[in-house]
């Protein structure tokens, strides 16, 4: 009979640790971060397709990094939670707060009981109602690591690859309310600051790494908001265009709220009706039409446009 | 996450109660109502509950239809210039007696697509919800939306799901409507399609009804409709429609001037779905029934 060698459980969970940790530093970085209109994912993702950022439910965004199997599995869990708990109870009572205390436990569980601890760092945002604070105070982001603890957020939340330089510059940068174009270059920056391929995992290089700040072009971002002055379903993706546009110079800037030309697919719950914008309309004078919103009469309420297919 | 995740999560020891049950870290479909028959069955609507137990609690149920729940009425669609536009009548009865005055039966059930609904108004009005998360769901998960076919038959799918309630004389019978977007030309991007209790699916042409007025709409549409009509001309001729079948239909209610209440009206294109305002749908309904003052045949 062979014994197990022995490792004291001191050593055995810094092990793990070390494991997630390197296998999250290897991933590309991304921010989550509030500014005036709602809040803002910036994440440094070149795949079009794969996406670090989604759609939880009516006023929840979901950002990770780490391994893309392991989140991708989280993400549609969550779905699946907030869905199901709309669907028995009501969509108000699908909160951030629930969400990430479920995916804390669930990390923190895999963390102690299983033999590989998950590779992924999440960030679970979510906006207040239409009409609450500019500042933020509404609003939530919730950061969760690879072993379930969970931090609450005030302004940013920076997750994977080399995290220091990145939240060095959103530390000199941020301010509080700023609006869509600024916090979007900011945040551009910012992840620009962190050393290319993040390949090291460690954070050896990034004292150096600081200084040479890389140019992130719109097509090497994923950027996504959950919009605060929506009804319904607020996530929307900021497609390459419209980012371009965003990130391009002072000049032109594009107006500080998003509007309708800053995303791809302009949601019906906007309040401008939306059945004349056919050029070759007879258009009548002004038909007053609503948006679909109309929870008092609708008991699933899901009033939102959805937004922009993501491909 | 892969399957040997699931695996490894299916039962575990000390897994806490407020964590994320396993089930739902497993892999499936985009479909929600495959991913509550799986994980959640007890949420299904009808679920054993509808049919069993209301059949159990009263017997009589299974002799004759009950009169005694609140149903739906008359629902119209028809095409337009740019897509589809679909009305429906606001009133629920209950044997004879007006259950509810203001009942919405049209819902958005997407950005592009429309559900009206017919029949036992409970069960209907949970079978949309079901359908519009379903569609959600979907997008959600798989990142891109079904295309219009694929709403239609989902839609078929969770209808025959209600087919032992329906055998009890509580059937739902829903129409959907909306804009194929791979159409390129807008005048035949809208589609209609018709359903029977036993999940059967059919695509309509130019215009369909159903509900107890139906008959009487549809001969209304078969005088009115042309094609390529402009949205606001299509509202009028819904709302001619419904006002023929609540001249003839005792459970379709016309145009109430006195309270304010007119028909839900949904409006389809390539920009998305929009639901009429009521001032937008009063101005119109006036003129109808301005017209019926005239001539009270149309």
């Amino acid at each position: 009979m062979t014994l197990p060698i022995y490792a004291s459980p001191e050593q055995f969970m810094r092990d793990r640790s070390d494991y997630a940790r390197k296998g999250i530093a290897r991933g590309r970085t991304v921010v989550v971060t509030i500014y005036a209109g709602g809040v803002l994912f910036v994440a440094e993702n070149p795949s079009p397709t794969l996406h670090k950022v989604s759609e939880i439910y009516d006023r929840i965004g979901f950002a990770a990094t780490g391994r893309y199997n392991e989140y991708e599995n989280l993400r549609t869990a969550g779905i699946r939670l907030a869905d199901v708990r709309g669907f028995s109870y009501d969509r108000r009572d699908v909160t951030g707060r629930w969400l990430a205390n479920a995916y804390a436990q669930t990390l923190g569980s895999i963390f102690s009981e299983h033999s590989k601890p998950l590779e992924v760092e999440l960030c679970v945002a979510e906006v207040g109602w239409p009409g609450s604070a500019a500042d933020g105070s509404a609003d939530q982001l919730y950061r969760i690591s690879y072993d379930g603890s969970i931090a609450d957020e005030p302004h940013f939340a920076v997750m994977g690859g080399v995290t220091e330089p990145v939240v060095a510059a959103l530390d000199a940068s941020y301010t509080d309310g700023w609006d869509l174009p600024t916090a979007l270059r900011a945040c551009v920056a910012a992840l620009g600051a962190a050393p290319s391929g993040n390949g090291s995992g460690t954070a050896g290089g990034s004292g150096t790494a600081a200084g040479q700040g890389r140019e992130l072009g719109a097509n090497q971002v994923e950027v996504a908001v959950l919009d605060r002055n929506v009804m319904g379903r607020t996530f929307r993706r900021i497609e390459t265009p419209q980012l371009t546009a965003l990130l391009g110079g002072t000049a032109d800037a594009p107006p500080a709220t998003l509007d309708d030309t800053a995303v791809e697919s302009a949601p019906e719950t906007r309040r401008e009706p939306n059945v004349r914008q056919r050029d070759d309309d007879p258009a009548p004078e002004g038909p007053p039409v609503t948006g679909t919103a109309d929870r008092a009469n609708d008991s699933t309420a899901t009033d939102g446009d959805p937004p922009a297919p993501t491909s | 996450m892969t399957a040997g995740m699931a695996d490894s999560t299916a039962a575990p020891r000390n897994w806490p109660t407020q964590a994320i049950p396993a089930a739902y870290l497993t892999p499936g479909t985009g479909s929600f109502a495959d991913f509550l028959r799986r994980a959640e069955p007890q949420l299904l609507p009808g679920n054993g509950v509808a049919v069993g137990h209301l059949a159990g609690a009263n017997p009589s149920l299974h002799a004759a239809p009950a009169v005694d729940f609140p149903h739906g009425t008359t629902v119209v669609a028809l095409t337009t210039a740019d897509g589809v536009v679909m009305a429906g009548d606001r009133r629920a009865t209950q044997g004879n007696v007006i259950a509810q005055r203001d009942i919405e039966k049209v819902f958005v059930a997407d950005s592009h697509s429309v559900v009206g609904i017919a029949g036992a108004a409970g069960l209907a009005v949970e079978l949309v919800r079901m359908f519009r998360l379903e569609l959600e769901h979907y997008e959600k998960i798989e990142g891109v939306r079904l295309s219009l076919d694929g709403k239609a038959n989902r839609l078929a799918s969770m209808i025959r799901g209600n087919l032992g309630a329906a055998l009890q004389g509580m059937a739902v019978v829903p129409i959907f409507a909306g804009v194929d977007l791979n159409v390129p030309e807008p005048a035949k991007s809208g589609r209609i399609y018709s359903y029977d209790v036993t999940g059967g699916r059919y695509e309509e042409h130019d215009y369909y009804g159903i509900g107890s007025g139906s008959i009487f709409a549809k001969s209304a549409l078969k005088k009115r409709f042309r094609p390529g009509l402009a949205p606001d001309e299509a509202v009028r001729t819904a709302i001619e429609a419904l006002y023929d079948a609540a001249d003839d239909d005792t459970a379709t209610g016309g145009p109430d001037l006195t309270r304010k209440i007119f028909p839900v009206i949904v409006s389809v294109n390539a920009v998305g779905a929009t639901r009429w305002s009521d001032d937008a749908v009063g101005q119109i309904a006036e003129q109808v029934i301005a017209g019926r003052m005239e001539n009270p045949g149309g």
